[in-house]
């Protein structure tokens, strides 16, 4: 199972990217673990200065900007 | 072509009468947003193409070990060329600080980024043509420089948050891009939609605010309350209206516009318009989230003396 982390303060946009990857993967049908990183300096810790950003698996693959569907979707097949 | 659209649907097919208060606002009104939008899609999708826009990482790996004075510059020109939203404001301060970038050259960045970006500046030489456009690029230009340089003589490092020198960032991941021509158009759609998304409202209230001032404010109020030269006070007055108002620095383009029509100084609207982008309340409300009272404090202080200083110069020399 694939761990999925949304990093971002809170911010619209960060939600956005959360309720994208929950949908994509509900639709894929791929069983995911999402969580939310919201403290700053957690954020940090994974080199991101730009929210939201996408880790999976410990590996950071997006920084700035909800990311589009497309994307999201060849993540969840890899 | 913006201005011929305006007129066939406001004075042709709604019959205003372009001598109207209500038509002129709504003939400013359609123009203005109709020509706004279509510059913003297109430039915003020409730079999402070229991946022109700068991330806060990249920003700081170019700026983190160098001299001051380059240091400086490129923070600024740096600031000047990416559309940051001021969301992004804390995790960038950190990101400096971490980096150990001078907390000065961080000041410096923090001005020129809401005042001056790629975006604004097309629009604004597309709706008060380049000389002005020049001018409040100039003039930003000057005062993120000097600000920095001034914020760093009271060493503001005494009023950072303690936590934020705890801070270790990682290092900095390689985000694997897809630059094949779909994946660049992709990317493009979605820049526009998010920095759209993010700013239309700003540009709907410029534009309403516009209108309204364009339409209802008679000339000769304008000319003997903000408009004239020798009114020393007009100038800190725009600067003290810009703290409560904010708007995104493409949104204060139209208000510039009708002000300048109806006869306010240069250096008036200038100082009002800087005013509005880049000091504003919530912006300090979001920075007081890594530095304390006092820091912030003289932060807006250093920025109103600038703007004065700029918005009188300006109404001497022209």
């Amino acid at each position: 199972m694939k761990n999925i982390k949304v990093l971002g303060s809170g911010c619209a946009n960060c939600k956005t990217t959360l309720k994208l990857i929950d949908e994509a993967a509900k639709e894929a049908g791929v069983e995911v673990e999402l969580e939310k990183v919201e403290d700053i300096g957690d954020i940090m810790a994974y080199g991101v200065m730009s929210t939201p950003g996408v880790v999976i698996d410990g590996k950071v693959v997006h920084a700035g900007g909800v990311p589009d569907r497309k994307t999201i979707a060849g993540w969840l097949a890899e | 072509m913006f201005d011929a659209f305006a007129t066939l649907l406001v004075y042709q097919w709604l019959g205003l009468d372009p001598a109207s208060h209500a038509g002129a606002a709504l003939h400013f009104f359609v123009m203005d947003t109709t020509k706004i939008f279509f510059l913003l899609f297109i430039i915003i999708y020409i730079m999402g193409l070229l991946r022109a826009i700068l991330s806060p990482e990249r920003v700081r790996e170019y700026v983190r070990g160098k001299p001051k004075w380059l240091a400086r510059t490129l923070a600024i020109i740096l600031g000047a060329v990416t559309p940051f939203c001021s969301c992004s404001s804390v995790p960038l301060f950190i990101g400096f600080v971490e980096a150990g970038i001078p907390l000065g050259v961080t000041f410096s960045f923090l001005i020129a980024s809401p005042m001056i970006n790629e975006v604004a500046a097309v629009i604004l030489v597309g709706i008060l043509g380049w000389q002005l456009a020049a001018l409040y690029i100039g003039a930003g230009l000057v005062v993120a420089y000097v600000g920095g340089v001034v914020m760093e003589r009271f060493k503001p490092e005494r009023w950072v948050e303690d936590y934020v020198w705890k801070i270790h960032m990682g290092e900095t991941p390689s985000v694997e891009v897809d630059t094949s021509l779909p994946g660049r158009h992709r990317f493009a759609i979605g820049e526009v939609k998010e920095i759209v998304g993010r700013i239309w409202k700003w540009v709907f209230a410029g534009v309403a605010l516009g209108a309204l001032f364009h339409g209802y404010v008679p000339e000769a109020w304008v000319v003997e309350h903000l408009g004239g030269k020798d009114n020393w006070l007009a100038v800190p007055g725009a600067v003290i209206l810009g703290v409560p108002l904010y708007s995104n620095a493409t949104g204060v383009i139209p208000l510039a516009e009708a002000m300048l029509g109806k006869g306010v100084a240069i250096g008036t609207t200038l100082a009002l318009m800087m005013s509005i982008a880049a000091l504003s309340l919530p912006e300090m409300l979001i920075l007081r989230k890594v530095i304390r009272w006092p820091a912030l404090a003289i932060y807006a202080s250093v920025l109103a003396v600038a703007f004065t200083l700029v918005g009188w110069t300006f109404n001497l020399i022209t």
